[in-house]
């Protein structure tokens, strides 16, 4: 007979295997780093470049510069380059984040050949016509005007200003305005600082044959769109005095809540160790804030934390939406789960529980190809190298309810916390 | 190509294994026949906060969540107008875990009271926070009932309002599960580092012995032709009015529904495509356009949804729109624009493969459709449509008797 009470015996895991990419320095200097995994006749590639300069009176500058890169250039107009995009199959999209700007090629390999070229044309000839830059500001404003709605977006960007001050990449609150500023010639401008060859990581993954990899060396390795060399120009965070913030809004059924503080960064030896202790607070589906504030409470959909490192500063934060009328009940729950963690020992079970999720969870990210160059970007741009996953497994591994409650007790005390509700409260 | 094996339980389960050892993974896939078209009009919500309740506790093991993350996997679940679809990531070797907390759920649930209590809860913030307190959130909410009158696609999955979900009884649930949870009204897959052979003992093992039930035989009210256009205004605090226009069209089975489907391809697929190009770039009337087919199993829709650029009034967003669709009834897509579009398809089938989940959720549902191959001669479908066949399939369509528009206004 079947005893359904009893738990099949498990197995935990001993080593996380990553494949990491050859590196190849392209004749004009341009680091190529090529990941060939897979079987699926399939590539992506990265262009990604870093944002070196920011100026306060033109905040949008470089994430204008990225989103119009695809909309024309001496030898196409945006209409062509669509077309030309999408009958090749391909998928090319821009992104713009705080410190990088980057572009990206999903395509079948048998297309690398005819989609290569207008690549580069796009990184070196983009002309970012007038009537295009309209279209964009005007599309761009009522995007945002509709954003400008949601609880969850006014939280993030008005913690994101207390956090770093409103006159930092990190932390300027983009307005309508912002959008109106924007001009053919400091687009033209940014565009020649920024993507240059001397400013550029490629990283190539999926099946990569020789071929394909020679067409990007000869394709991108040319001296023709080497730039000058920019400063890099510091970001450093500079915080509000006021740390709580309401931003009221009298019609709203729920309060978006954004609790956190400036954290420590990737290299900190503490790092790995407050991912672990990140999870057991906030990071997954059976974290202590969900299981309390979620399945306990039944105050919001979800609850999570998290860790975010960035080139100039990092962060922690709790994020939350829940019933208008239970947010100071939330907010009190949220800050007695991070007390416990400072006060108490995490028991033995809970976070053997949490070793072999965090260690499932990064066998399970190894999914494909460009899973591998996720896991490669993660360490290249923070200055780190493979040791660090090595570290990362290590630590989950072994890291002690003792040392995971002497890391709350430097990392996460109450008073350097800031907390901004949009809503009610 | 996804290759895979079946086999059918003698309750009833429907078993589909797909090796891929080309990951440690695992993926064990459960589909449940069973959707918000299932409901009592009067008992709207119910599929999807039952989905809820599947996560208190089971049987034979209090909790569900915690034994799996305990042995390294993660699992999450969606509620459909058509399904309910669970699914379980973890390594390989703990496979066995997986069926154990899978099946004792199939088995029969704990039908705690607390459980539904904080339940409730949740679903109605989450009411709250993806329907109510978002600008334009309720479109859908209002847009169901007015292009279905009869067919209870009528009402969304999180339901119709938030006392249908408040209202909810634990005698309801017990009902609800008897009724549609069980083997045969399922479609297990199990995907990754596996072995059919060692799959077929554990789903014998674990699933083999629950008892088959009473099959569910689903009769719903079929939805009448539409034989005049509906229309609807609403005023909401939202910055930009927006246009909504449904069209009724084949269900998923049909003959029809690949070249409908490829409809909209032509008409919002990617920066190339026409609405984007020509009513956003080339026309500013809007800031935001799309269309995009319902994909449900009983007949669907196409909505054709734009947000308006300021200044632009209702009727000239519409009769752009308008001309849009007529020229895809007028004139038959040109050879490159329709090849265009299939080399898409074509390359976004190959990214598809890459991805385990995928590829598991994939052969359950085309197996709930009928046969998992299916999922395998789907691009073959699309790759056949020929510039006639959309013509045709347009001229059916885009009638103005066919069409439910929801006129989204900003106060």
């Amino acid at each position: 007979m079947l005893n359904r009470t009893q738990a099949p015996s498990f197995n935990t895991i001993d080593a996380i295997h990553l494949l990491q990419p050859e590196k190849q320095v392209l004749p004009n200097g341009t680091p190529l780093f090529v990941l060939n995994v897979g079987k699926e006749p399939l590539v992506k590639i990265e262009w990604i470049f870093e944002h070196k300069q920011w100026s306060q009176a033109a905040p949008l500058l470089t994430a204008a510069c990225n989103a119009m890169l695809l909309n024309g250039t001496t030898k196409h107009s945006s209409a062509e380059i669509a077309d030309f995009v999408d009958f090749y199959g391909a998928f090319l999209q821009t992104e713009s984040s705080f410190d990088q700007s980057s572009v990206t090629l999903y395509c079948l390999s048998k297309n690398l050949t005819v989609v290569l070229p207008l690549v580069k044309e796009i990184l070196v000839a983009a002309t970012f016509p007038e009537k295009e830059l309209i279209t964009y500001q005007k599309t761009q404003q009522q995007k945002l005007q509709v954003n400008m709605q949601k609880n969850d977006f006014l939280a993030r960007k008005t913690f994101n200003e207390q956090l770093f001050g409103a006159d930092t990449a990190y932390g300027c609150f983009v307005q309508s305005q912002h959008y109106d500023a924007l001009t053919r010639t400091d687009l033209l401008k940014a565009y020649q600082q920024i993507y240059t060859a001397n400013n550029c990581t490629i990283i190539a993954s999926g099946l990569l044959t020789d071929d394909a990899v020679k067409l990007v060396t000869t394709t991108f390795g040319e001296t023709d769109w080497l730039g000058e060399e920019v400063p890099l120009m510091l970001q450093l965070p500079q915080s509000a005095n006021e740390k709580c913030k309401l931003v009221h809004r009298e019609d709203a059924l729920q309060s978006a809540i954004r609790i956190g503080k400036l954290s420590i960064d990737k290299k900190h030896p503490d790092y790995v160790g407050m991912r672990v202790l990140n999870t057991v607070l906030g990071g997954y589906f059976g974290s202590r804030l969900m299981s309390n504030i979620r399945e306990e409470k039944g105050y919001t959909y979800g609850i999570g934390s998290n860790i975010l490192s960035m080139q100039h500063a990092s962060y922690f934060y709790i994020s939350t939406e829940v019933g208008a009328e239970v947010c100071a009940a939330a907010i009190k729950e949220i800050y007695k789960e991070i007390k416990q963690l400072r006060e108490e020992p995490i028991p033995a079970q809970e976070l053997e529980l949490v070793r072999n999720y965090m260690l499932g969870m990064l066998l399970g990210d190894l999914e494909n190809a460009f899973s591998y160059a996720d896991k490669f970007k993660g360490i290249y741009f923070s200055g780190l190298d493979y040791t660090y996953y090595d570290n990362l497994v290590h630590t989950i591994k072994t890291i002690t309810p003792k040392q995971l409650q002497e890391l709350a007790n430097t990392h996460l005390q109450e008073n350097s916390f800031f907390e901004v509700v949009v809503g009610k409260n | 190509m996804i290759d895979f094996k079946k086999t059918t339980l003698s309750n009833g389960l429907r078993v589909l294994v797909h090796e891929d050892a080309t990951t440690p993974m695992a993926v064990m896939n459960i589909l449940y026949d069973v959707g918000a078209r299932d409901e009592q009009a009067d008992k709207t919500g119910f599929a999807h906060l039952f989905e809820h309740l599947m996560f208190g506790g089971s049987v034979n093991i209090p909790s569900y969540d915690e034994p799996l993350q305990r042995v390294g996997g993660e699992n999450n679940a969606f509620t459909s107008n058509d399904i309910t679809n669970y699914y379980i990531q973890l390594p390989a070797n703990n496979l066995e875990t997986a069926f154990w907390l899978e099946s004792d759920r199939m088995l029969s649930l704990a039908f705690s009271e607390q459980s539904l209590e904080v339940q409730r809860n949740v679903v109605c913030e989450e009411f709250k926070q993806r329907y109510l307190n978002q600008p334009y959130g309720d479109v859908w909410l209002n847009l169901r009932p007015l292009a279905y009158k009869k067919h209870p696609y009528q009402w969304a999955t999180i339901g119709k309002e938030l006392s249908h979900i408040e209202n909810a009884t634990l005698e309801d649930v017990k009902a609800f599960f008897f009724k549609h949870y069980r083997p045969s009204n399922a479609v297990l897959v199990i995907a990754g580092a596996v072995k059919y052979e060692e799959v077929l003992q554990l789903a014998e093992k674990w699933f083999g012995t629950i008892p088959a039930g009473e099959k569910y035989v689903r009769s719903l009210p079929q939805e009448p032709k539409q034989i005049a256009a509906r229309t609807q205004t609403i005023k909401a605090n939202v910055p930009l009015d927006a246009i909504y226009k449904a069209y009724h069209v084949c269900n998923r089975n049909d003959k029809r529904y690949h070249a409908t489907d490829m409809l909209t391809d032509i008409l919002s697929r990617g920066y190339s495509s026409r609405l984007y190009q020509r009513l956003l770039k080339e026309q500013n009337l809007f800031s935001d356009i799309n269309a995009y087919m319902s994909g449900d199993i009983d007949n669907g829709l196409i909505v054709v949804e734009g947000k308006l650029s300021k200044g632009v009034s209702m009727e000239q967003a519409e009769q752009a729109i308008n001309t849009e669709l007529q020229l895809l009834q007028t004139e038959q897509v040109a050879v490159t624009e329709l090849q265009k579009v299939k080399n898409k398809l074509e390359s976004t089938a190959v990214f598809a493969e890459i991805n385990l989940l995928n590829k598991a959720m994939n052969l359950a549902y085309f197996e709930l459709l009928g046969d998992a191959n299916l999922a395998n001669t789907e691009l073959d479908k699309y790759l056949a449509v020929t510039a006639a066949d959309l013509q045709a399939i347009a001229q059916e369509v885009f009638v103005p008797e066919n069409c439910s528009t929801l006129y989204y206004c900003a106060n």
